[in-house]
């Protein structure tokens, strides 16, 4: 074996090792650092836990429960998620709509997640019995001036 | 795109409007954790405030009762509705429209100054309604875009008149249909897609009223309304009237486009229980819209002082038909009274209604306008046959008032 060699390996582990347990120390202490400068998040209070659940929404609009992450990635590339928060079904109609979107939309084969979507779907976007006329709602009052 | 100081409800625009540089109209409305993602960047129109997005891809926005206070309707609220995405760079240069189909004598291209100069050009005023406005009522829900009142308009338009086109190209014996194909693209980006290709029987396209229209209230039309050549065939579900036309097919059959068939524009042909499955064959496409009014002053919410008059107005329109009366109720339907309606400025125009109404008593009321067409049909009250897609729902509208 060539000994001249061999040495300047030596000294190249021994360098590199040198540089990278510096950079670990310094990256440490930056964390550390930034941990400690970090200012307080202030968690807005919600006394009612399914009220939150309720108003928290991702970033793409959808309530945050368990498969939202699936239902993102696969019903929002074609459509807004607003196409389908503004919408209310039974799992059986969830399942429908995408086996519609599937024969004429050029939706994919869900596999394995169909399940956990449709059940997702049918537990935040459920149909609530609204009659034959329901009342009005969300009314801001104001008043009345006459017009100019 | 976006050109005046009109902003829409969106946190979606607002963030938009932000990376442009515009002032966020609406900001505290954004729902917490909210994070932008703009879906599309341009946004190729300019609506007021108020107007509510339902859906941004596709844009689909509607009117609140209030904004459509205008006899005529203008551009910034005008409801959107679309199948598929607006198409970019439509160029009145290279624009032409092809006519072709089975039951044509020859096919001919016509670009838009052919239009123009060959045939004479009509201004009509005409109400273009959505077949899905008020579908959020349905109960059970109708899958779609959830339309509450705002989605129609009346605007005027101006064009040639379908009939003076397809009469130029040669209409053979056997036809009986016109369909339409249009620049807009299928949401799944399948360029052999169609996002939208329906059509209108051959007597409704040789009707006076059915334009190539090629000016919205004396403009060109704007991009997010057709520009630069579309159909407008007044009182029909407005998806008939095909935006950003390219091609139009004088077909010897029903034309069998994209949202021909299955539940799109077609009703069941018998009424059905609500939640009924039915077959494709036994849905029938939807022609004629019905009778309908909406109160666009006051907005609801209106609070009066006891004995105050005030003016209530709106429109009423009723499809192919006139309106022969608008009644109101301030006692949830136990009495009616007269309203005071005009005539329309031409066939398939809304017609303009008033009255004055004071309110002896304090307390909440509900004020509701029923309309009645020159046939007799009458808008009811509650909410009409439930149809698999939610269509048709002409049930009368309604605003809270309270006498304090």
């Amino acid at each position: 074996m060539n000994k001249p060699i061999f040495n300047l390996l030596n000294i190249l582990i021994r360098l590199t090792s040198i540089t990278l347990l510096s950079i670990l120390f310094l990256g440490a202490f930056t964390l550390y650092l930034a941990k400690f400068y970090e200012p307080k998040r202030i968690e807005p209070e919600v006394a009612n836990s399914s009220l939150k659940q309720q108003t928290e929404v991702t970033e793409h609009d959808f309530i945050i429960d368990e498969g939202y992450e699936l239902v993102v990635a696969n019903c929002t590339n074609c459509h807004s998620a607003k196409l389908v928060t503004q919408n209310r079904a039974t799992a059986e109609g969830w399942k429908n709509t995408i086996v519609w979107m599937q024969e004429t939309q050029n939706l994919w084969d869900l596999g394995e997640y169909e399940d956990k979507i449709v059940a997702y779907l049918a537990r935040n976007y459920a149909p609530t019995q609204q009659g034959r006329r329901k009342n009005l709602e969300r009314v801001e009052w104001y008043n009345l001036e006459p017009e100019q | 795109m976006v050109k005046r100081r009109d902003f829409i409800r969106s946190s979606v625009l607002a963030s938009a409007a932000s990376l442009i540089g515009f002032k966020i109209a609406h900001a505290a409305k954004m729902p917490y954790g909210y994070v932008p993602v703009l879906s599309q960047q341009d946004i190729p129109f300019s609506k007021h405030q108020d107007m509510v997005v339902l859906n941004d891809r596709p844009w689909n926005i509607e009117a609140m009762a209030h904004l459509l206070d205008d006899r005529v309707t203008p551009e910034n609220k005008m409801f959107v509705r679309n199948n598929g995405i607006i198409p970019k760079n439509m160029d009145v240069n290279t624009w032409e429209l092809l006519i072709d189909g089975e039951s044509a004598l020859a096919q001919k291209k016509y670009r838009l100054d052919d239009l123009q100069s060959k045939f004479k050009s009509y201004t009509y005023q005409l109400t273009l309604e959505c077949g899905g406005n008020g579908r959020s009522e349905f109960n059970p829900p109708a899958k779609g875009n959830q339309w509450t009142v705002g989605a129609v308009s009346c605007a005027e338009w101006t064009g040639v008149r379908l009939k003076d086109v397809l009469n130029d190209v040669g209409i053979k014996d056997s036809a009986i249909y016109v369909g339409y194909y249009g620049s807009d693209t299928h949401l799944s980006g399948d360029s052999s897609k169609d996002a939208i290709s329906r059509g209108i029987p051959l007597s409704k396209a040789m009707m006076e009223e059915t334009l190539l229209a090629y000016k919205m209230n004396g403009e060109d039309i704007p991009l997010a309304h057709g520009f630069p050549v579309r159909l407008v065939a007044g009182g029909w579900p407005a998806s008939a009237s095909g935006k950003w036309i390219n091609r139009l097919s004088i077909r010897n059959k029903i034309h069998d486009g994209e949202k021909m068939g299955g539940s799109s524009y077609r009703i069941p042909c018998e009424s059905v229980a609500p939640g009924t499955e039915v077959n494709d064959g036994d849905m029938c496409i939807i022609e004629s819209m019905p009778v309908k009014s909406l109160i666009t002053y006051p907005k609801s919410g209106a609070l009066v002082r006891r004995n105050q008059k005030f003016e209530v107005r709106g429109h009423a329109w009723a499809g192919e038909k006139e309106v022969r009366t608008v009644d109101y109720s301030v006692d949830f339907g136990a009495t009616w009274q007269a309203c005071t309606l005009e005539k329309p400025k031409n066939r398939l125009a809304w017609q303009h209604w008033k009255t004055t109404v004071s309110l002896s008593k304090t307390g909440y009321y509900e004020l509701w306008v029923r309309a009645t067409d020159d046939q007799g049909m009458m808008q009811p009250m509650v909410v009409p046959g439930w149809n698999p897609k939610g269509y048709l729902n002409n049930a009368c509208h309604r605003i809270a008032i309270k006498s304090v």
